[in-house]
């Protein structure tokens, strides 16, 4: 019995200690992409924009591969537009867009109509992509869904969007379905989206790696919350250091959205 | 019957193991042709009944038309529930089948071997263990069926849809899969039962190629019901616009990932195996009464612990066949692996591992007192200690993990300048390969312990060693540090070639010089037996990491599907389709794996029970009492 009482006493310890490696690294989930019905009536560029990058970095799994670690061009580095003409340009090209939109558009339903250098399925030599067409699975992404991520791809380098706003017509249903979490709601959902909560003290969050945003109104006025959001490294807080990244892609509405439930919420406290 | 040994037996040994070595493959050839001719007859004649001619004009025609319904597409509440998460459900029966599966199919594959080794040597010692190994593996046989029955029955309870389109895509073949089952069952029990009736002479050869049947079969059904899980991960053989069944059963069953998971789960399911059978041989080590009960299983514990390190060795290539082959198939699903949101998974794995390694390891360094020519050696596990601490702090240092504003001002950033460089992949790969090296060089030198090598060139053949390790380990950090941080991402993955055959070319070296080494060798006397009883902890360790790692990669490879049931082509829309967090991961692979610990123990129990025999009552004390005639 004593061997018994040891030797189960070591494993089921080391079986839990095992367990608690879990609880000490970051708790993520990752949700599967859910239809909302979005009404076509009333969507504005800016929310169709903002529905294109929730699209980017959610259900099309964009910025999966289109980062900064080099596995795809990093598109949120580069101006698309600029470097879609380049392209279009190059003798190697040999897709049919004639300009942006249209070289973007069919990068994402043929992805192997042109292959950027160093970027080819291995074996290929740069004549296959590895990237999946974003209308088939495991993506399945709407003609809308598509026209909403060139939307965000154009806005976030400050180029006209050229893609029009979809409307409902008489011949199609006045209601299209798109991906999850395309449109906050409201400013709670900004936040969220922004991923203030991860540094801040807001909402639900407890996080301390930047100032707590529950009191922020006490201490600076919404114009002043406007510019730190705006301009992250203007005025840094005691005993902080500049970790907060701009938001080029936030729309106007939304930073203004954000500035208003803070101001608002430090009043009511 | 006794019978000898001579070297014409030998020969005619070594002769029949050849031919005997193809029995598994012509076993599975014969068995899986069987089932997809089996599938397409049947969807030849249903074609052919319909349209009233016969089956062989329409062979073509039949796999089209008969299968061409497209893959279900079930909404949330076509799900049936019985108010607990049915992945829940599903995910503990299947891990719990498989962890029995796995110690079922891998035992007798050393056993057979071992058994081999004994026939050959004329040691009844080999031939005693693999029995007793056997007598393990017995009883996890029937518990391996009854949780597979029961996850058959939770997945059709609970899963429907997702399990008529799978008897859609496999067909007959599953039928194929059960008689494999009853097969195996009776191959296993003859082999088994038969062992002592079957134990020299012409016999031995019948219960050797018995022993040979039964791994063919049993590979066999690993590989078929291997193609289930690569068919839901790769589907091939199926329309990819509508999931329709378009190609005949190989087709199915020959996805992209098949073969890379079949060789990466024969080789886990070994180390496994030997790990689980290495804790009874510890249990019983601990509990041993007698000097020759404590040598018996001091020795099976070491023969244990040989299997299933030397069986984990060579593992991490496999993985990285498959992770490359996942990696060819769709880049999006490698990437979610091992640079998205699972990605946090492998720095548990890199604490398994270690613990395997450390334990390992450390099992060899004190077994290393059996023999009194160890001390010679002994001056180089200090060095390879440093090398498996360091290289285990390498492999858990995340890339950017902060807590506190203070603790961020004083890194000046989210990366610390120092060891933020560590927590990328390419150190990572330096660890672990220096780590394999490490533990081969243990083995190696525990190898050395008890013998006085007597040929002519031993000097040359050590300074020969010592240049390979030198190169390697010198070609590892290079490939590692010039790939991994001198150039862009596409070319990191070769270094991971390079790092691979040095380790290869290492341990392949390693046997073969060694092995020319030891002719003639003077052997020590090895004491089995005196070993420190903490050593046996160790073999302990072994079996609750590799558990827990199965668990955890299981998990791993199963989550890359993310919200498809059949990726690509039959969506998941259950409750239960988002991947969860680390914490409930790490809660729900705890659970099983003291599940399955709480089984081993009855197994234990019960291949114990069976040595144990009851004494008449005697009538002047009027007790009984019991002996144990093991």
């Amino acid at each position: 019995m004593n061997v018994l009482a040891k030797t189960l006493g070591f494993s089921v310890a080391l079986v839990i200690a095992f367990g608690g490696v879990a609880y000490v690294l970051p708790q993520m989930e990752g949700p599967a992409p859910e239809q909302h019905v979005v009404n076509l009536d009333e969507l504005t560029m800016e929310s169709f924009v903002a529905m294109g990058e929730d699209l980017y970095s959610g259900k099309g799994t964009c910025s999966l591969c289109h980062n900064a670690l080099g596995r795809a061009p990093d598109m949120l580095a580069l101006n698309v537009t600029v470097t879609s003409l380049q392209r279009i340009a190059d003798p190697n090209y040999e897709g049919s867009a004639a300009n942006s939109e249209q070289y973007l558009r069919e990068s994402m339903l043929r992805p192997s109509a042109y292959v950027v250098a160093g970027f080819g399925t291995k074996g290929s030599n740069d004549t296959q992509s590895p990237m999946p067409a974003v209308d088939k699975a495991p993506l399945r992404l709407s003609t809308l869904e598509v026209d909403a991520i060139i939307a965000f791809l154009q806005d976030k380098d400050g180029e006209p969007v050229s893609v029009p706003l979809p409307v409902a017509t008489a011949m199609d249903a006045p209601i299209a379905e798109v991906a999850a979490s395309a449109v906050p709601q409201g400013p709670e959902e900004l936040i969220v989206k922004f991923g203030c909560t991860a540094c801040h003290a807001v909402l639900d969050s407890q996080a301390a790696l930047g100032p707590d945003l529950n009191d922020i109104a006490g201490r600076l006025s919404a114009a002043e919350i406007r510019e730190s959001i705006a301009n992250p490294a203007a005025d840094i807080g005691d005993g902080f250091i500049v970790m907060m990244p701009e938001f080029p892609a936030m729309t106007l509405g939304e930073l203004e959205m954000i500035v208003a439930f803070l101001a608002a919420a430090g009043e009511a406290s | 019957m006794m019978a000898f040994i001579t070297p014409r037996r030998i020969r005619r040994a070594r002769q029949s193991a050849g031919f005997l070595a193809t029995v598994p493959m012509l076993i599975a050839f014969v068995v899986l042709a069987c089932g997809g001719l089996a599938t397409q007859v049947s969807a030849a004649e249903g074609d052919a009944a319909v349209a009233g001619v016969s089956a062989d004009e329409h062979d073509v025609a039949a796999t089209t038309t008969v299968s061409l319904s497209p893959a279900p597409t079930p909404q949330r509440e076509d799900y049936p529930t019985i108010g607990a998460s049915s992945r829940g459900i599903v995910w503990a029966i299947a891990q719990m089948h498989l962890f029995f599966g796995a110690l079922v199919l891998a035992v007798p594959i050393f056993v057979l071997v071992i058994e081999i080794i004994g026939f050959r040597t004329g040691d009844d010692r080999y031939d005693d263990m693999a029995h007793e190994f056997m007598k393990v593996s017995l009883t996890a046989y029937s518990i391996t069926a009854l949780f597979g029955g029961t996850l058959a029955l939770a997945l059709f309870l609970l899963y429907p849809h997702l399990m008529s389109y799978l008897m859609t895509a496999f067909g007959s073949q599953v039928l194929v899969y059960a008689g494999l089952f009853f097969l195996e069952s009776m191959l296993l029990y003859i082999y088994y039962y038969g062992w002592n009736a079957l134990r020299y002479g012409n016999r031995k050869w019948l219960h050797l190629t018995l022993g040979l049947l039964l791994n063919g079969v049993g590979t066999t059904l690993l590989v078929v019901a291997n193609s289930w899980t690569t068919f839901m991960m790769a589907p091939s053989g199926v329309d990819p616009e509508t999931g329709a069944i378009i190609g005949n059963i190989w087709e199915v069953m020959k996805g992209p990932l098949w073969n890379p998971l079949n060789l990466h789960r024969v080789i886990a399911n070994v180390a496994f195996g030997g790990a689980v059978v290495g804790a009874y041989a510890a249990f019983k080590f601990l509990s041993a009464k007698t000097p020759e009960e404590k040598a018996h299983y001091d020795w099976m514990g070491y023969s244990s612990n040989f299997i299933s390190i030397l069986a984990f060795l060579p593992l991490p290539f496999a993985g990285y066949w498959l992770m490359a082959e996942i990696y060819a198939y769709s880049q999006q699903m490698g990437i979610l692996a091992m640079g998205g949101i699972l990605a946090w998974l492998f720095v548990i794995q890199a604490v398994l591992i270690c613990t395997i390694l450390l334990a390992g390891n450390y099992y060899l360094w004190t077994g290393m007192a059996r023999s009194e020519g160890a001390d010679r050696y002994r001056w180089a596990i200090k060095y390879i200690a440093t090398v498996l601490i360091l290289g285990f702090l390498v492999w858990v240092t995340p890339h950017n993990v902060i807590y506190t504003a203070a603790e961020a001002v004083k890194l000046g950033g989210g990366n610390h300048p120092v060891l933020g460089p560590l927590g990328i992949m390419p150190a990572k790969n330096i660890a672990v390969f220096l780590m394999l090296i490490c533990t081969f060089l243990s083995f190696q030198l525990y190898r050395r312990a008890d013998k006085v090598i007597t040929v002519s060139w031993q000097n040359w053949g050590n300074a020969l060693m010592a240049s390979i390790y030198i190169f390697a380990i010198a070609n590892i950090i290079f490939a590692g540090v010039y790939y991994g941080y001198f150039t862009n991402t596409v070319y990191k993955v070769g270094s991971s070639v390079i790092q691979v055959m040095s380790t290869v070319v290492v341990i392949v070296a390693g046997v073969v010089i060694d092995s020319l080494r030891f002719r003639g060798a003077k052997t020590l006397h090895v004491s089995w037996g005196k070993v420190a009883e903490r050593s046996q902890y160790a073999l302990f360790a072994l079996p609750v990491a590799f558990t827990w790692l199965m668990a955890l990669m299981g998990y791993v490879r199963s989550s890359v599907r993310t919200h498809w049931h059949v990726y690509t082509v039959m969506p998941d829309t259950s409750a239960d389709n988002f991947i969860p967090t680390l914490q409930t991961v790490g809660n729900m692979v705890t659970l099983v794996t003291l599940l399955f610990l709480a089984f081993l123990l009855f197994i234990f129990w019960i291949a114990n029970l069976s040595g144990t025999r009851q004494l008449p009552v005697t009538t002047d004390a009027g007790s009984q009492r019991e002996a144990s005639v093991a």
